[in-house]
């Protein structure tokens, strides 16, 4: 990977809207604008738009197309119809991650997968070694990625758009112009709130980005990696390389959801298999911090003065006005309300399981 | 950014306001916003002596973890409890509202090796 850090078509928007840059996965990327939890209660209460365009995207097409996602992936994408949208693990033969990917379904015979930055290189080489005669096609370079996110997202995009919005269901997708620009309209995101991603060509993201921040009025504000990686917390999605990675497997997440064990063959699945039965070692849970400190990745996880687990996200939650976390920790102490201490600076601060999402949004998925 | 020009300053972004030989303590405006929203702030215990230059105490923000600094060597008198409910007051109201602590002074000397407002603002 070069050094120099790639700047996405928006790089421009962000340095006039005063934002600061910092380098994630390779690229130039707003942290914030003005105040990441003034970001976050946006998205919450408002809207809020992010420039996601360092996703990579890849086309699988063909006739082989369905057989190769099915192989490739632990969800079902039999099962979802054209125009649908699936969450989905990319495993390797242990079961761990290879990424996490959304998938777009168009038809049987053209999927498209957006996949992680950071694993843009690693994810093409291994999708291409595992093609079973499908059409593998890196369009990173040809999207820009938008996202607008929020209780008001639906009513500013309306302002731009004919597509029929009402209709497009949680993890569905259209395709239509928004501000003249053509798009593919996904209720996707990465918030947990009611909310779209726009795929547009690189060289019409400025316009775009400039006609929803001016059809939001005032309701639709800038905002930056920090409320994102907040507004994802609070909502336990997982961040891979932090939460999951090569040698997490989905059941060790709580992501058995993504996992499909009875559609037949996929690379990671005999691994999943013998993992069911023989017991998890370890899993991912949520938990409050109830003693005074934020949790941070990395810390270490104790009880009794013993190590139990490692601390893999952790931050302030604006919602819940406390700092809340994910850490792999033993079974035994996985239960709601267990407790254990983080261990922040050399110094025990107490902390307990609850239940996720940490925080509630019923009307985002409705 | 605001730099008053009633107090003295350190190269590592605290403020030092003298009143008799107590001087209250925190962190500049320029702090504050190169930090982000913060979050959590960590003081020390009323009574604790110090040298100059040791940390404090401890600063989050949104996205990081800074140590603070003693500016002079001295003993603390008082610590600001209403940072641990409302952290906030540091980025909203940093010369005011938002001061770490209180402390009285070892050796006035010292507060000769500080900056004035127009030796921090042009350090920033």
């Amino acid at each position: 990977m070069s050094s120099m850090p790639r700047r996405t078509p928006l790089f421009d928007a962000h340095t006039r809207a005063g934002a600061r840059l910092v380098d994630f996965a390779g690229f130039e990327l707003p942290i914030q604008y003005e105040s990441p939890i003034a970001e976050h209660m946006a998205v919450r209460t408002n809207a809020g738009l992010f420039d996601v365009s360092h996703m990579g995207q890849c086309l699988i097409s063909g006739p082989a197309a369905l057989a190769c996602a099915q192989h490739l992936l632990s969800n079902d994408l039999s099962r979802i119809a054209d125009g649908q949208a699936a969450y989905s693990g990319l495993l390797n033969e242990q079961g761990g991650f290879v990424d996490d990917v959304v998938v777009y379904r168009f038809s049987a015979e053209k999927f498209l997968l957006v996949l992680n930055a950071a694993n843009v290189a690693k994810d093409l080489a291994w999708i291409r070694d595992h093609a079973q005669g499908a059409q593998i096609d890196d369009l990173s370079d040809d999207f820009a990625q938008l996202a607008i996110q929020g209780p008001a997202s639906r009513r500013i995009l309306a302002r731009l758009t004919e597509a029929n919005l009402d209709a497009l269901a949680y993890y569905h997708f259209t395709e239509g112009e928004v501000a003249s620009a053509p798009c593919l309209i996904a209720r996707t995101g990465y918030t947990g709130e009611l909310g779209y991603e726009l795929y547009c060509r690189p060289e019409l993201a400025n316009r775009l980005w400039d006609e929803l921040i001016s059809a939001g009025n005032g309701e639709l504000i800038p905002c930056g990696l920090g409320a994102r990686d907040s507004l994802r917390l609070e909502k336990r999605f997982a961040l891979y390389g932090q939460d999951i990675d090569e040698t997490h497997t989905p059941l060790e997440a709580g992501l058995g959801w993504i996992v499909k064990l009875d559609k037949g063959d996929f690379i990671g699945r005999d691994a999943l298999i013998a993992q069911k039965a023989r017991g998890l070692d370890r899993k991912l849970v949520g938990f409050e911090v109830t003693g005074r400190g934020i949790a941070r990745p990395g810390q270490e996880v104790a009880l009794d003065s013993a190590t139990i687990g490692h601390v893999t996200s952790g931050a302030y939650s604006p919602c819940r006005k406390q700092s809340i976390g994910l850490a792999y920790v033993p079974p035994a102490h996985a239960a709601l309300g267990a407790t254990f201490d983080l261990i922040i600076r050399g110094q025990p601060v107490a902390a307990r399981v609850v239940k996720t999402p940490f925080v509630d949004s019923a009307a985002a998925t409705s | 950014m605001s730099v008053p020009s009633d107090r003295k300053y350190s190269k590592d972004h605290e403020w030092l306001m003298l009143d008799g030989d107590t001087a209250t303590v925190g962190i500049t405006e320029f702090a504050a916003a190169q930090l982000g929203d913060i979050v959590f702030v960590e003081l020390p215990e009323v009574g604790a002596t110090f040298p100059a230059g040791q940390s404090f105490g401890v600063v989050e923000s949104t996205k990081t973890a800074s140590d603070v600094f003693y500016p002079v060597s001295g003993k603390v008198l008082a610590v600001n409890d209403a940072l641990v409910d409302a952290p906030e007051l540091v980025n909203q109201d940093p010369y005011g509202k938002g001061w770490f602590i209180k402390i009285q002074c070892a050796n006035n000397a010292e507060l000769d090796a500080l900056l004035d407002a127009n030796a921090y603002a042009s350090l920033i």
